[in-house]
C-alpha cells in the first residue's frame, strides 16, 4: 500500500499555504477522546489564533438532539506527528453556545485554580506517570497473552526485552518519537510488571499545562493504537487477581518545597491532603477501589499513608528529597484513568489554597 | 512492490514536457464515474485550452452501439495527486455529436441557472458535507465490522479513535491532503456516528465550482479505496435499522445572506424552499426515503421544518448565524447519493429566482 503512504506523506507545503489542524476533545464519558480536522489558511502556532468550532455535543453525551452544538475553544497547540508540516493538533475544552462549561468539561475549574495568586507564585510543577494496558483488538485480552489462558506470573516483565517478556514496544516507542515531535514533554517510558502494561511519563510541566499535555499524549497513543490494530485501555484493574493495576502516580513540588527548608513545606502538604483524603480518592478516577487493595504495590483506598521510599504508602517520598530537605513528592493514589484537570488542580487547591 | 512503486512515481519533468491528462466524467447511472487518460504536448492550466474528447457512450449506458460516440468538454483542472508533476485531472461534461448535453449531464442546466444575472449578483457560496460509508470488498458489509454480525452500539463512533472505534482513517487521511495538493477546496473531516462512516466538507465554494469540486473529490476518494482494497459506498441507508443513514448535507449563502439583515432573507428564502419541499426531495437522491425517517439525526422525508441548532429538521440555522443575524442555513435533506450539479443549482433557482 506504498501508494496510500505516498498521499499520507504527501508535504503540501510546496503547494499550498493551506494546513491542517485537528481540534480534539474529551466526550462524554469523561474519558473517551474526540477530534476532527479542518483546513486553515496558513500556518498557526497560538491558541488564541485559532477559531473556535463547534461539534455536535448530541452524538457524544453532551447535549440534547434538540440543541445540539457544543462550542469548541482551543487552548494548546501541539504539531501533528501524522500528519507533520506545518499541521497542528489542537487540545480544546467545550461550552454551551451561551459560554458555559459543559458538566464534563473540567479544564475550566482547574484553570480558575491554577490563576489564583496564591497558586500561580507557588509555580506548580507536576510529573505524571501514565500507565496503560494494550489489549488485543477483537478478544479484549492483553496483548501477548495467550487466549484463553495466562502468561508465567509477574516478575520478568518490568522493564523487560525480549519476545516472551515485552509486548507492543513497536506502539510504546513510536508514541515517545511521535510526542516529542508534537512538542510534549514526554519524559520517559518504561515497560510495567503486568505483561502488556506500559508507562509513559510527562513533565515536569506548570500549573494547566501539565494536563493538557497528558491529555494529548494519550490521544497521541491511542491513535497510533489504532494504526497498530491494538486496543488501548486506562482500565485501573485489567485483570482481576495476582496481576498489578494501573495508576497515574503524580509528582507535585511547589516553589517553597523545591526551595531551602522544602521538606516542611512537603510534610505540612502531605497532612493537609490526608484531612481530604476521601475527597480526593472520590474524584481520582472510577473503579480505582479495584485496584487500591494494599497489594500490589498501592495503598488500601480507606487508608491514608505517607512514607519514604515506600511504595505501598499512599504518598511516597523519595530518598532525594529526604535527604536534600527539599524536593517533590509522589501521590500514587490516581488510577489511570483519572482527569488529569481535577487531580492537578485538587491537589494544587488542597495544599496551597486550602486552610484545614 | 518497490520497482512498481518507482516507475508509478517516476518524475518525468526531467525526461520529458508531455503531461498526461485523466478525463473525469459522469457515467449512465448518474452516479458512477469514469475516467481515462491522454498525453497532452506540454502543461496546461486552463480548461479551454485543453482538447475536446470522446468516449465510448455504448459502454457506459449513455448511448446506442449504433451511434456511440459521447463528446466530452473539459470544465475545470485539478493536479493529479496520483501521478504528481504536471500530470492533471479534467472534470468533464458530456454531449451528443450535435453538441447538445446528454440526458445524464446535470452540469449544464446547472451552468445555465450559476450564470443567469440574480445569481451571479448574488455570489452563491456551497459547502458541502459529503458522508460515505467505506465496504470490505467482498463481502458488502462495513469495514471493522464482524461478518455476520454487528459492533456494539452507535455511540462511541462520531470522531471516535482506536483500533476499536476508528476504521479506515488511512483513506480518509491520505484523501484530505490529496484533494488538498490537487486544489479542491476541502475544509475538513470527521469519523461519523455509524462506524466505518466518514465526512469530507468542499466549501466554500461559489456557484458552479461547488459541484465540480464535489465530483472530483468523489473521484479521487473512489480511486484511494481503489488503492486500499476497500469498496466506496455513497447509499443514503447502508445498513437497515439503528444505523445512521448517510447524507451530503449542503450549507448555503448569498451575499443578501452574508450582510447586515441577512437573517430575513434568510428565512425568506427558508419559506420559498418549503413551498417546493416535493419538488427538491425529488431531486435530493435515490432512495433517501430509506434515510429520512424522523429519527437518526434527520426530519421525516414527507415534513418540512427549520429550526435553529436542531439536527432532526429538515433545514438547520446555526446559532452564529442566528447570533450575528446573518450568515448561512444547512439542507440537511440530500443524500449522499445526490448529484451536486442539481441540488446546488435548484436551492438557487428557488431562493434567488423563482417567485411564488
Amino acid at each position: 500500500m506504498s501508494a496510500l503512504n505516498d498521499l499520507l506523506n504527501l508535504d503540501l507545503f510546496d503547494y499550498t499555504d493551506k494546513i491542517i489542524a485537528e481540534y480534539i476533545w474529551i466526550g462524554g464519558s469523561g474519558i473517551d477522546m474526540r477530534s476532527k480536522a479542518r483546513t486553515l489558511r496558513g500556518p498557526v502556532t497560538d491558541p488564541a489564533k485559532l477559531p473556535k468550532w463547534n461539534y455536535d455535543g448530541s452524538s457524544t453525551d453532551q447535549a440534547p438532539g434538540h440543541d445540539s452544538e457544543v462550542i469548541l475553544y482551543p487552548q494548546a497547540v501541539f504539531r501533528d506527528p501524522f500528519r507533520r508540516g506545518s499541521n497542528i493538533l489542537v487540545m480544546c475544552d467545550a461550552y454551551t453556545p451561551a459560554g458555559e462549561p459543559i458538566p464534563t468539561n473540567k479544564r475550566f475549574n482547574a484553570a480558575k485554580v491554577f490563576s489564583d495568586p496564591h497558586v500561580v507564585a507557588e509555580e506548580p510543577w507536576y510529573g505524571i506517570e501514565q500507565e496503560y494496558t494494550l489489549l488485543q483488538k477483537d478478544v479484549q485480552w492483553p496483548i501477548g497473552w495467550p487466549v484463553g489462558g495466562f502468561p508465567g506470573p509477574q516478575g520478568p516483565y518490568y522493564c523487560g526485552v525480549g519476545a516472551d517478556k515485552a509486548f507492543g514496544r513497536d506502539i510504546v516507542d513510536a508514541h515517545y518519537k511521535a510526542c516529542l515531535y508534537a512538542g510534549i514533554n514526554i519524559s520517559g517510558i518504561n515497560g510495567e510488571v503486568m505483561p502488556g502494561q506500559w508507562e509513559f511519563q510527562v513533565g515536569p510541566a506548570v500549573g494547566i499545562s501539565a494536563a493538557d499535555q497528558v491529555w494529548v499524549a494519550r490521544y497521541i497513543l491511542e491513535r497510533i493504537t489504532e494504526i497498530a490494530g491494538v486496543v488501548l485501555t486506562f482500565d485501573p484493574k485489567p485483570i482481576k487477581g495476582d496481576w498489578n493495576g494501573a495508576g497515574a502516580h503524580t509528582n507535585y513540588s511547589t516553589k517553597s518545597m523545591r526551595e531551602h527548608g522544602g521538606l516542611n513545606v512537603i510534610k505540612k502538604a502531605i497532612e493537609k491532603l490526608g484531612l481530604r483524603h476521601k475527597h480526593h480518592i472520590a474524584a481520582y478516577g472510577e473503579g480505582n477501589e479495584r485496584r487500591l487493595t494494599g497489594r500490589h504495590e498501592t495503598a488500601d483506598i480507606n487508608t491514608f499513608s505517607w512514607g519514604v521510599a515506600n511504595r505501598g504508602a499512599s504518598i511516597r517520598v523519595g530518598r532525594d528529597t529526604e535527604k536534600d530537605g527539599k524536593g517533590y513528592f509522589e501521590d500514587r493514589r490516581p488510577a489511570s484513568n483519572m482527569d488529569p484537570y481535577v487531580v492537578t488542580s485538587m491537589i494544587a487547591e488542597t495544599t496551597i489554597l486550602l486552610k484545614p
